[in-house]
């Protein structure tokens, strides 16, 4: 589904992306973690060629993103992305949030798009807020009508970009619930988080980054248990010390 | 004061309300203009589209390093001229304001779009609506209810600067005033008249405009 082969990035002399190769199946979760800084929400941001590269090739669903001939605009609206800040329209409410997309890009009829956002705001457990603007909502809710917004448009997969970073601890887990549930529905996901009793639940694999290079792609059980990178080891054993 | 003269004033009101209508009509087109022009620069230069926003930087610059009173003076004669026929000063000095007005409401326009966070962009084109999509429909909205106080601002100063339409004789308000009080003799009659009708406006104006400040800022 996702295929990244020895992709490069730098901003300026920096690099940020150091010869990354990884690929996530059909309905495969994974979790991709590391210190901050180590390239993590620049690599799935490459995903959907919200950032370009400057070398290698990153395809989707048989769509090469690093490709001048792609149609980006409808390979992005294949690929949902959370971000760790919501971004939801301000100037709109829930239900316009989740519903812009379908009209502007998929050109969805208003009735057919209202029926999509209801069904997903079922879903996402915010049908109550439906009329509320960003403003009017929690960290949590915000982050769930985000969820929704990118469900709407049908993605083959989702990208999350630490989706719990910016919330109150108490707002976490209806966050987590929401991605646990898209997850054992079958939903493709890579998912930058340092929730690691996310990934323990759900993830199939688990990919560590530090200093733009991928270190560590293992699944999630080898991942967790013993042989693995020192720089993981150090890492786990501070995350997961408390 | 003892023969101040309101009669002057009262019986040439509907001439007074004529030129107070041209007044009225030029700021708003010009507003209308202005603005429309301006976001047009305004988004050439956001979107570093190459050689148009160097063009589009060149513009505004260029404008904003004039006098006001030249450029209304230069088109006056320039219009018809590109043109190729007489079409009124009316006209002529609202393709003036809108060329020169365009040049301050791109700058207003400009810093807008620049306030909305970088991360809207991001979640416009994630879910794969185009730039110029993602402009209308998320960024601009934003914009304009952020500047809406700085370019009802920017309308006073601009119904303020009409009054320049006197370089080319347009009879908007001052012009009629001024006619009358040179025709019957009443100077100060007529001048103190306009100053308080110009100055209750433009009060009345930028105190509406506080107030929704006000109330902008705690929504």
């Amino acid at each position: 589904m996702i295929e990244m082969k020895n992709v490069n990035k730098f901003y300026g002399d920096f690099q940020v992306l150091d010869n990354c190769s990884t690929s996530v199946t059909k309905g495969e979760v994974v979790v991709v973690c590391g210190p901050s800084g180590s390239g993590k929400s620049t690599l799935i941001k490459c995903v959907n060629g919200l950032e370009p590269i400057n070398d290698g090739e990153i395809t989707v669903d048989g769509i090469m993103v690093n490709d001048k001939k792609t149609d980006q605009n409808q390979l992005r609206s294949k690929i949902g992305m959370v971000f760790q800040n919501f971004e939801l329209f301000p100037h709109m409410n829930a239900l316009e949030n989740i519903k812009l997309g379908q009209l502007k890009v998929l050109k969805r009829d208003n009735n057919a798009a209202n029926a999509k956002a209801q069904e997903l705001l079922e879903r996402v457990g915010m049908v109550d807020h439906a009329d509320k603007f960003p403003s009017q909502l929690s960290g949590g809710q915000q982050q769930r009508i985000a969820i929704a917004r990118g469900l709407a448009m049908d993605p083959v997969a989702m990208l999350f970009d630490e989706p719990t970073s910016a919330l109150d601890p108490e707002m976490i887990n209806d966050v987590l619930d929401v991605m646990v549930e898209l997850a054992e529905d079958g939903m493709t996901m890579m998912v930058v988080t340092h929730e690691m009793g996310f990934a323990q639940r759900v993830a199939d694999r688990v990919i560590f980054m530090d200093e733009g290079k991928i270190v560590e792609d293992a699944p999630k059980d080898e991942f967790f248990g013993t042989p693995r990178s020192d720089r993981a080891q150090l890492f786990l054993s501070k995350i997961l010390s408390h | 004061m003892g023969d101040f003269d309101y009669g002057v004033i009262f019986n040439n009101i509907p001439f007074l309300w004529k030129g107070l209508i041209v007044t009225f009509k030029l700021t708003f087109l010009s507003i209308v203009g202005g603005i429309l022009l301006g976001t047009f620069l305004a988004l050439i230069r956001v979107a570093k589209i190459p050689v148009l926003s160097w063009v589009a930087a060149a513009y505004v610059n260029f404008f904003r390093s004039l006098p006001l009173i030249l450029v209304i003076f230069w088109l006056y004669f320039l219009v018809p001229l590109i043109v190729g026929r007489p079409v009124g000063s009316f006209y002529s000095v609202l393709v003036a304001f809108v060329l020169f007005e365009a040049a301050y409401y791109s700058e207003i326009i400009r810093a807008g779009i620049s306030s909305v966070s970088k991360g809207q962009l991001a979640a416009g084109r994630a879910i794969g609506l185009t730039y110029p999509q993602t402009m209308r429909y998320v960024i601009l909205p934003q914009a304009f209810r952020a500047m809406v106080p700085v370019l009802l601002t920017q309308a006073i100063i601009l119904f303020q600067d009409t009054s320049l339409v006197y370089v080319v004789g347009l009879k908007d308000f001052l012009v009629s005033a001024e006619l009358i009080a040179n025709r019957d003799q009443r100077l100060v009659e007529m001048y103190i008249f306009i100053a308080i009708v110009y100055f209750a406006i433009c009060f009345a104006a930028s105190l509406w405009v506080r107030r929704l400040q006000k109330r902008m800022a705690t929504s």
